[in-house]
Order: structure tokens, then C-alpha cells, then sequence
């Protein structure tokens, strides 16, 4: 470990960085703009200056970059020296002759790295007389906010998005001082990870739109830590709230999984929380079919006329907490419980988690995918189905780059360097799919195929890797790269809900992993707690299509957070409207299952409550509530809770806390280190407890003066060690439990620094999270001779889910901005079928089967397997499209093309592009 | 200040010509994208400036996004993309011109064409702009009108070099 000398003071510190991490590291401040821990170094904003020494002799020195000096042992610098304080606070002063004096009305005010560094460097008087260039400001789509002006030219948005996420649509233009980021024309942002934007620029250019438009200062925002429950991989995020709505989501740094970036979904999907659909007190339904609203404790007396011979059955849901899901199977017993999800999930999901209990590979977190120097995808569109997971693999296509520039000795950070040297040479991505994939650009080789042609290839593959035996050359091919990789990945998971996809996964990891044991196997799970539910599930649990086999004989159903129409054909959902069975359903939205029901539990939001989900690899992760539930609504594990005092179960009924509810978790054995997740609510950091509001948490004693002018009392929390006040200590706690990040000097989300253990490291308090899932490493049984037939028909196209990073997932659905970007529903097709059918994007198609005709429009994909068409999956108006179902599909010559979806709404102005442009 | 500009070519595809020049700048580079600047001259070279519908094009023709087209077009002073007129005048305001007085001849020239840097003449004939350096320093001050360089610039010539333009022109 090197040694540097910083203002005659001596530091060790990692090696292979430079002079700005090892000082910020050394807990130091020294300002920086360009350079970020995770892109690494470019020296454009020559904020970082330091004064470095030849040897003790040297008085004079020479003023050096930070971000582009490595911290060699011996190292001799200067932070303090007048030189370099003058140095910073000249490249502040410069960057401030074009900055606008806005920040009142900036919403990046209060958390603004610029205005820190500004404070940092002294600059204070403005000497500038001059005018102050303007640009024109475009129009970005729904989810980010252009204010050009605000520009200080860092470069970090655009190597973020193109270089780091492979974003196409966004660009440095122009130079000298009318350096200009943006799109060609205004336009929507396409890029899946284009909120980061909001966190990487160090200023107010690109900012959250929908937040603007509700907006609170970070410092008046109430935080929690929280778990992103729009996909399996279980991001860790800080939602921020005020006056009782959650304003905005932003990146929680967990070392492990997201690092320092989260997709669109997880930062803006969660708008439903505030939506006019939440269900907010107990509803009943009436015999005209309207629900009443009815006291919270009047429950009993309905449910009690409702039990009958007391045949109750639950179903549980993958969206809900392990808790919730727990105490209902607790409540009706196992073998009258449902996990809620169809039986083809079910099975495939069910197989994963065995896979990964027994593999020879590893099961990687999302940082340790980003190591892969080999891959191959089966059957998965990861940047629609487990984005995060994509962007890492993004990244480790580029370790080709960077065992190339370690080879010439040239250091990881060095970004323009690295890329430079490596130009166009990308470490191996195999994407097998039915359709072209986001990931497509990074791919050395794309191979379409049906779903049964996947797994069939999965398993050739495997026998090649096991016997050596295969003609096909491009079998042999990707054999040879994964098997002389170091690092091999293969990702695989349910998306086309084909179990022979996941079998032949599995049979490649393990082949490769009988001679490299650093081969690593990572399924995604579709929900957020898919994986919590199957740990849960036990052999005798219900299927749904066994509930409605025997739906008569059921008098009540407890429905958990699902919507059964995502998972029924519209015949069930009928035979279960029809039933004499009373449903009480507890959900947190509106949805089709509510509409049937007889009795409606108003549950609490992510946001509103605790519980804990289990991503795709197994981590057992806790999220906390931001604020304390609003009119009626209660915790789904408390009404749980409720309904068992009802029947009189003495043992549910006997819970008096949350951490009473993960001790009965542990009788379950998947489940036994579910209290050692997150610290129990006695749990005290110095004697305090962590505060959700920051101590500058403005108008608490006034924010409620417009009804009563006495103080309202802090909501308390008895359940957690957070309390929704600004009393307490965010410091030195266990990472699980920090809501927010925050450090005198550093107000933006660059204080995370201060929590890090060292820059892009982990957290000083410790990783968050355990993993529930361990591999006995024996090896998985399979079958590797069988070929699964290949089922495709002639002049019928088998139909294969297509997902959607905005559409597909039910509750995201419901935030405007997300149904906005999701569009219509669509059929997706070959270009070649496309062409027979004289048809092309936006164009409509009769789509025809058993029952079954109707007229929806057109997306034609780059690639898409023979005899296969997509649909839209998870979009609501499409239920009665299922994979693997044959379809005839025609040119539909009524379509009338829709009117483009209006999204520019909110756009005061248009103006003409010309008048845009630079000579 | 453009509104009244040329309506040069802008159709959007481009022409077989300008495909073949492309094609022979693409035989040198081992990425399509290296040939960006190049495209770009001889699009600018055939229509006299990068119409959006061009830059499209090329940008599709090269397979790069056009924003990525974008950035490196209007890097470049001399990529234009606005209108201009028949002939650029390229007039040096740099160091050694301007020590040599070359503030004197543009007031000239913008008094004999009545425009401003940045500004075309009424009849398309010119469009003027400031360049950093033309690399004749010794023979400061100096411009260039399209492909021709005048150096050792006075009022005189100056007003002589543009009645010989006017009467070229007819």
C-alpha cells in the first residue's frame, strides 16, 4: 500500500489510484467536478488541482490534476498551499462567468455539488460584469428537465450516457463556450438509465422532472432506506417525501448491487404512490356493486357472516413482503395457501432457486457481474427484464479494455486513455434471444432464435463444453471463448416461460464450472420478492388454477397484493367473479381483483411501510417506511394480522411488533436469518435513534398552520430504530439503515464519499443485506442428452412476451410519466414478416386464434426469431395475448394509425430547429 | 438575421456523387465513423452547408446516431450549419493581423457589403466571418474569399478585390 505525504501529513492508501481519491479517501476535501468514482478520470474541469513536490528539497512544486495523477508511494502534494487554493478558486470563478445566479429557483439548490464546491474554494465576490451566455433548452420527454444555462461543462452527462450507458441520443456539441448537451432535435430521452443524469450532473441541467413539478427541497425531504420493488434485482433507493406524498426516488448506494446508478423504473415509477387509484379505507361491497367505505373495525363483523364452514385460502403475491406473505400462509396453513404466480412461473422459478442451491458456479451480485470477461445470455432481454443487470453487464464488456491498458500500465481510472487504447475491442457477449435486446451494440455475436431453440442451444452448447463433441462451428466458437474466459457468466431467467431455457443455463454454468470454478450463473426473478415467495412455498401449496377448480368450496379468499387478472385467463377471472366465495383483497391500487372483491383492504405502499424482499441472487434486503400510512391504509402483514383476531388465531393475533413478525418468519428455515437483515427496533446508534429528516428540516412546528396553529406531534415510530424526525444521529449505523446521505461541506449526494470506507468501495457500515440462497456446490442433476422439440407451425406464429422497462410492470404502470413512455400495446414482428404483411411500425394487425381476434399495432424488431411474433407483456389491455399460444396475424386494413400520443404536455413552448443550430 | 438566407440544396438523401466520395473516404478508416469529418467536407463541398436533413444522412450512412454527427459537426467552425452564402470570407482577426491593423479593413468590408461578422449579403453572394489564423502571418493582415487568400490587406485593395467580385459577378 502506497504512502503519500499531503501537506506534510502521511497517509497510506489503496493502490492503483489517483491523488483525488487517495485524498478524498483520507477523508480530505478536495473539490472535483469531472472525475466520478465509477467513470473515472478525464481532466476536463482542472478543479482538482494540487501542488506537487519533486522530494523534500522541492519549495516550489507544480501545480498537477488530482483525477490524473496516480498516488505513488512517496508522493509528496499539497491541498493547503496558497497556489493551489488560488488555482480552484480561479476554475470556480471561470465556471461561474456563464452560471446563472437561478439557484432559488433552482431545484438543484440544496444539493448542488457546484454551489458545495463554490463554498469549498472561497469564491465569493463576482467580478465578471459581463452578459452571461444563453442557450435554448430542450424538450426531453416526460422524466428530465433541460436547463442548458446551468452548464459547467463537465462532460459527465454525456459519459454517462454514451459512454458508460451506451445511450445513443445524447451529445456534446458545439465548443469553446457554446458547448451545448443535448439531443439533435428535442425529442424523448431513450436510453433506460437516463434519470441518473440527475444525480451525475453536478449542477441543474439535467434535473427530475416530475419532482419540479412537486417539488421540496432536500433538505425539507423525509427519507428512508428503501428497496426498489420494481424488478428482482432489488436496487437499494432513497425515496424522499413531504406533506404526505412521496416527491422523488434517489439512488441508494449499496456496493454490491446498484453502485452508484438505478434504471428509469426504479427512479420514477413509484408516482402510483401518490395516484387517485390507492385504495385508502376499508371497502365493502354493496349488492348494487358499489363499495362503501366502512370503519377500520368493523372488518370483523362482515368477515365473521362470511366464514361459514371455515374453509379459508390465501394468495400470496411476489410483490409483497416476505413478512405479508408469511403470515398468510401462517393464517390459512400451507396447504391452503397460493404464492400467486401461474404454475409455468411457478415451476421455472421454482427450478431456479434449486439451481442455484446446488450449481458448481456462483451466484453473482450485480458488482461481481461487472467482472465477467465472458458472457452469454439465454433467452433474456435484460435491459427490460433486470436493467441493472444489464448496465453491468455494459460495463463488463469493457474489461477487454482494461486488461488491455493494464497491460500497457495504464491505470483502470485512466478513462479517455482506456477507452482510446481499445477503440472498438469489446470482451465476448453471446446474446441469445427471440428478439433484438438493448445490448444488441455490445454483443460480438446475436443469435435469434424460438424459445425451444434456445434451450436446445443452451444444451448443445453444454454437451461441447462436457464431451467436445459439436459440428456446429459456432457452437465451438462460444465454447472456446467462455472456457479460456477467467471470469465466465451466464444469465438466464423465466422471461419466455420456458423451463428448458433455465435447465440449459444451468448445464453451461456447470459444464464450465467442472474446470473454472469462477464461473458464475445469475437468473433474474420477475418481481421484486419473487424469489422471497419461492423460498416460502412448500410442497403442499395451492396452484391458482386448484383454487378455481375449487372455487365452490372455498368460503372466504384472501387475495395479498395481486392482481389475479395478470395471472388467470379472463374465463377464470369469470368463474371466480361468478363463485359464491367471498374475496377480500389487500392491495395498495385499483385493480380488476379489487373490482370483484367484497371486502377491500387499503395496504400500505413500499412507502409506507417495512418488510423485507429477496432479490434475484438470493439477498434478503429490508425496506424501511418514508412516511407513516395515510387515511386507513395499513401494513398488508397488519391486516393479516387483523383477520386472524377475527378467526381467533391465538398465535397471529398475539403480534404486537414487526420484529415479532420476523421472529415467526424464522420457523420457516429459508427464512431463520431474516432478523440479522436489518438491526430490531431497539437497536440505537450512539444512543439515538436515525433520523428520516435532516436537521435543517424547515416549518415543522408551521407546516400544518393553515388548519391549527398548535404544533402537531411528530408520527412516532415504534417499529423501527428510524423515527420521522430530525432528532438523532445519521452516522456510523449499519448501511441498511441509512435514509439518506448527507456531510457538513457536502450537501449533494457526493457526501456519499464520507459513508464509504473509500471511493466506488463499500459502505463503512458494512454490506446490507443477506443472502438466503447458498449453492452446496454439488453440482445441478440434469439431463443433458435430451433435445426438447422445437414446436413451431406453419403459417402460425407462436407468440413470445416482449418486456418493456415502462409498461410491463403492473404497479409502475400507473404513475403518469411511466404509462406515457409505455405507449400501446403492440405486436412485435421480423422485418421480413413485417414486409410480407405490408405492414410497418405503427401500422395495425388482426391477431387471431382460438376465441380470440383482435386489432392491435405494430412494432417491427430488428431481429426476431422464425415463426415467432411478440406482444407486449404485462401491459394491461393485452390479456388475452399468452405465450406460447399460435396465432394467425393479418394486416389489419381498417387500422386507423392512432394520433401520436400527446406527451409534450407540459412544453410551454416549440420553437423552430434552425433557429437551434450553430454555424 | 438567417431568415432571408439561401434555400441552398437540401434535399435529404444524398446524391450518387457524394456517395462514391464517401465510399473511397471510408476505404481508409477501419471504423465507418472515422470518415465523419470527411463526409461531412463533401457535403458541405457539393451544397455549400450541413442541412439537418444531410446530417441525418450521413449520419446514417456512417451508422452513428446524429447526435454523435451532431458533436463533431458543430465542433468544427468551418462545418457549417446554417446557410451561407456563395463565397465565405474568411477574415484573420488573430495577434499579428491584428497588430497590423486589420480591425481598420474589416470595418471596410463590412461598410462595402454592409454586413457584420456572422451575416450574409442580401444577395447571397457572401457571408463573413472571423477566423482565428490563415497561416500568413508575414504577410498579416490577410483574409480569404472562398478558396483564395489576399494578403498585406489596405482599404485600397480591399475595395479592389471586391468591385473585381462585383464585376465577376455581373
Amino acid at each position: 500500500m502506497p504512502t503519500i505525504i499531503v501537506d506534510g501529513k502521511s497517509y497510506e492508501v489503496g493502490s492503483g489510484k489517483n491523488l483525488l481519491e487517495a485524498c478524498l479517501d483520507a477523508g480530505l476535501d478536495l473539490p472535483y467536478f469531472c472525475w466520478h468514482p465509477s467513470m473515472g478520470s478525464i481532466g476536463s474541469c482542472r478543479q482538482c488541482a494540487l501542488v506537487q513536490y519533486r522530494d523534500n528539497d522541492d519549495q516550489h512544486g507544480r501545480i498537477i490534476m488530482g483525477c490524473m495523477t496516480p498516488a505513488t508511494d512517496g508522493a509528496r502534494v499539497s491541498l493547503k498551499v496558497e497556489k493551489a487554493k488560488e488555482f480552484r478558486e480561479a476554475v470556480v470563478e471561470s465556471l461561474m462567468l456563464n452560471h446563472p445566479h437561478d439557484c432559488p429557483v433552482c431545484s438543484e439548490g440544496g444539493e448542488c455539488h457546484l454551489q458545495d464546491m463554490t463554498v469549498m474554494v472561497g469564491h465569493r465576490d463576482r467580478r465578471y460584469k459581463g452578459k452571461k451566455n444563453t442557450h435554448r433548452n430542450q424538450y426531453l420527454g416526460p422524466l428530465i428537465n433541460h436547463e442548458m444555462n446551468r452548464c459547467i461543462t463537465c462532460y459527465r452527462c454525456e459519459r454517462f450516457y454514451r459512454d458508460y450507458a451506451g445511450g445513443k441520443d445524447l451529445s456534446a456539441q458545439a465548443s469553446r463556450d457554446r458547448i451545448y448537451f443535448g439531443r439533435h432535435q428535442d425529442g424523448i430521452l431513450e436510453s433506460e438509465f437516463s434519470g441518473n443524469l440527475v444525480e451525475v450532473c453536478p449542477t441543474g441541467v439535467f434535473t427530475d422532472k416530475p419532482f419540479l413539478a412537486d417539488y421540496s427541497r432536500k433538505w425539507d425531504l423525509q427519507s428512508s432506506p428503501s428497496i426498489c420493488s420494481g424488478c428482482g434485482v432489488g436496487c437499494n433507493i432513497s425515496p424522499g417525501e413531504r406533506y404526505g406524498r412521496l416527491k422523488r426516488i434517489h439512488n441508494r448506494y449499496n456496493h454490491e448491487i446498484n453502485g452508484y446508478f438505478i434504471c428509469d423504473r426504479g427512479r420514477f415509477g413509484a408516482g402510483y404512490v401518490n395516484g387517485d387509484k390507492r385504495t385508502n379505507y376499508v371497502g365493502i361491497k354493496e349488492p348494487n356493486g358499489a363499495f362503501k367505505a366502512i370503519k377500520k373495525n368493523e372488518i370483523s363483523r362482515h368477515i365473521i357472516q362470511w366464514l361459514g364452514n371455515g374453509n379459508i385460502v390465501g394468495i400470496g403475491s411476489p410483490r409483497a413482503s416476505v413478512e405479508s406473505n408469511y403470515l398468510l400462509q401462517k393464517l390459512v396453513g400451507p396447504s391452503k395457501f397460493s404464492l400467486g404466480v401461474s404454475q409455468t412461473e411457478h415451476n421455472i422459478l421454482k427450478r431456479q432457486v434449486s439451481i442455484l442451491q446446488t450449481t458448481r458456479a456462483s451466484n453473482p451480485s450485480v458488482r461481481e457481474i461487472e467482472m465477467a470477461d465472458a458472457i452469454l445470455v439465454l433467452g433474456e432481454d435484460l435491459t427490460n427484464t433486470a436493467a441493472r443487470i444489464a448496465l453491468a453487464i455494459r460495463q463488463a464488456t469493457k474489461n477487454k479494455a482494461i486488461a488491455m491498458a493494464t497491460k500497457m500500465g495504464i491505470e483502470e481510472w485512466h478513462d479517455s486513455a482506456v477507452r482510446n487504447l481499445a477503440q472498438k475491442e469489446l470482451s465476448p457477449l453471446f446474446i441469445t434471444t427471440t428478439a433484438a435486446t438493448k445490448l444488441d451494440d455490445v454483443a460480438m455475436k446475436t443469435i435469434t432464435l424460438s424459445p425451444d431453440e434456445i434451450a436446445n442451444f443452451g444444451l448443445e452448447l453444454a454437451r461441447q463444453l462436457a464431451d467436445g463433441n459439436s459440428q456446429d462451428p459456432q457452437i465451438i466458437e462460444i465454447a472456446t471463448y467462455l472456457t479460456t474466459a477467467e471470469r465466465p457468466l451466464i444469465v438466464s431467467g423465466p422471461s419466455l416461460l420456458n423451463a428448458n431455457i433455465v435447465e440449459s443455463a444451468a448445464a453451461v454454468a456447470d459444464a464450465l464450472a467442472m474446470s473454472n470454478q469462477n464461473t458464475q450463473l445469475s437468473f433474474t426473478f420477475p418481481e421484486s420478492n419473487s424469489t422471497g415467495s419461492i423460498l416460502l412455498g412448500e410442497p403442499q401449496n395451492l396452484m391458482l388454477s386448484d383454487i378455481i377448480e375449487n372455487i365452490d368450496e372455498i368460503d372466504v379468499l384472501v387475495v395479498l397484493e395481486n392482481d389475479l387478472s395478470r395471472r388467470l385467463s379472463a374465463f377464470e377471472m369469470t368463474q371466480l367473479n361468478a363463485s359464491q366465495t367471498k374475496i377480500i383483497s389487500i392491495d395498495v391500487l385499483e385493480n380488476k381483483t379489487l373490482e370483484i372483491s367484497d371486502m377491500v383492504l387499503p395496504a400500505a405502499s413500499f412507502a409506507e411501510t417495512q418488510g423485507t424482499l429477496v432479490n434475484n441472487e438470493g439477498r434478503a434486503q429490508r425496506f424501511y417506511s418514508v412516511f407513516s400510512p395515510l387515511h386507513d391504509r395499513l401494513p398488508s402483514w397488519q391486516w393479516v394480522i387483523d383477520i386472524a383476531a377475527v378467526i381467533e388465531n391465538e398465535e397471529l393475533s398475539a403480534i404486537a411488533s414487526f420484529d415479532e413478525v420476523i421472529d415467526l418468519c424464522a420457523q420457516n428455515n429459508n427464512f431463520q436469518a431474516l432478523s440479522s437483515v436489518a438491526p430490531d427496533k431497539n437497536f440505537r446508534d450512539h444512543g439515538l435513534k436515525i433520523p428520516r429528516q435532516t436537521h435543517r428540516n424547515s416549518g415543522r412546528t408551521a407546516i400544518t398552520a393553515n388548519t391549527s396553529v398548535h404544533e402537531p406531534q411528530q408520527s412516532p415510530d415504534e417499529e423501527t430504530p428510524l423515527t420521522y424526525s430530525m432528532e438523532g444521529l445519521n452516522r456510523d449505523q449499519p448501511s441498511a439503515l441509512t435514509p439518506f446521505v448527507w456531510s457538513p461541506g457536502w450537501n449533494s449526494n457526493q457526501s456519499l464519499q464520507k459513508f464509504q470506507a473509500e471511493t466506488d468501495g463499500p459502505l463503512k457500515g458494512g454490506p446490507s443485506g443477506i443472502k438466503l440462497i447458498k449453492s452446496s456446490g454439488c453440482g445441478v442433476s440434469l439431463d443433458y442428452d435430451r433435445t426438447p422439440s422445437v414446436s413451431l407451425k406453419n403459417n402460425y406464429w407462436r407468440l413470445v412476451p416482449i418486456y418493456s422497462l415502462h409498461g410491463s410492470e403492473e404497479l409502475s404502470l400507473h404513475t403518469k410519466e411511466i404509462s406515457e413512455l409505455a405507449g400501446l400495446p403492440f405486436i412485435m414482428l421480423s422485418g421480413r414478416d413485417a414486409d410480407n404483411m405490408k405492414v410497418s411500425d405503427g401500422d395495425g394487425v388482426i391477431v387471431s386464434g382460438d376465441d380470440l381476434r383482435i386489432s392491435i399495432s405494430v412494432r417491427v424488431s430488428a431481429r426476431m426469431a422464425k415463426g415467432c411474433a411478440g406482444y407486449s407483456a404485462g401491459y394491461n389491455e393485452i390479456g388475452h395475448l399468452t405465450a406460447d399460444t399460435y396465432v394467425q396475424i393479418n394486416r389489419d386494413d381498417e387500422w386507423q394509425p392512432l394520433k401520436p400520443v400527446v406527451i409534450a404536455t407540459d412544453r410551454i413552448a416549440s420553437f423552430k430547429s434552425e433557429d437551434n443550430q450553430y454555424v | 438575421m438567417i431568415h432571408n438566407i439561401i434555400q441552398s440544396d437540401t434535399s435529404s438523401t444524398l446524391t450518387s456523387e457524394e456517395i462514391h466520395l464517401i465510399n473511397i473516404e471510408l476505404s481508409h478508416v477501419p471504423q465507418k465513423s472515422g470518415a465523419a469529418i470527411d463526409a461531412l467536407k463533401i457535403v458541405q463541398d457539393k451544397r455549400g452547408w450541413v442541412s439537418d436533413e444531410c446530417l441525418i444522412a450521413i449520419a446514417k450512412y456512417l451508422e452513428m446516431s446524429s447526435e454523435e454527427l451532431e458533436g463533431i459537426a458543430t465542433f468544427y467552425n468551418l462545418i457549417f450549419r446554417r446557410p451561407v452564402g456563395e463565397k465565405v470570407i474568411l477574415f484573420c482577426d488573430s495577434v499579428s493581423c491584428w497588430l497590423c491593423g486589420c480591425e481598420k479593413q474589416k470595418h471596410k468590408i463590412s461598410e462595402i457589403l454592409k454586413i457584420d461578422y456572422g451575416e450574409t449579403t442580401k444577395n447571397k453572394q457572401f457571408t463573413f466571418l472571423p477566423v482565428p489564423c490563415l497561416g500568413a502571418c508575414d504577410k498579416a493582415p490577410v483574409m480569404m474569399v472562398g478558396d483564395e487568400l489576399f494578403t498585406n490587406l489596405d482599404s485600397s485593395k480591399i475595395e479592389q478585390i471586391f468591385t473585381d467580385y462585383e464585376q465577376e459577378a455581373g
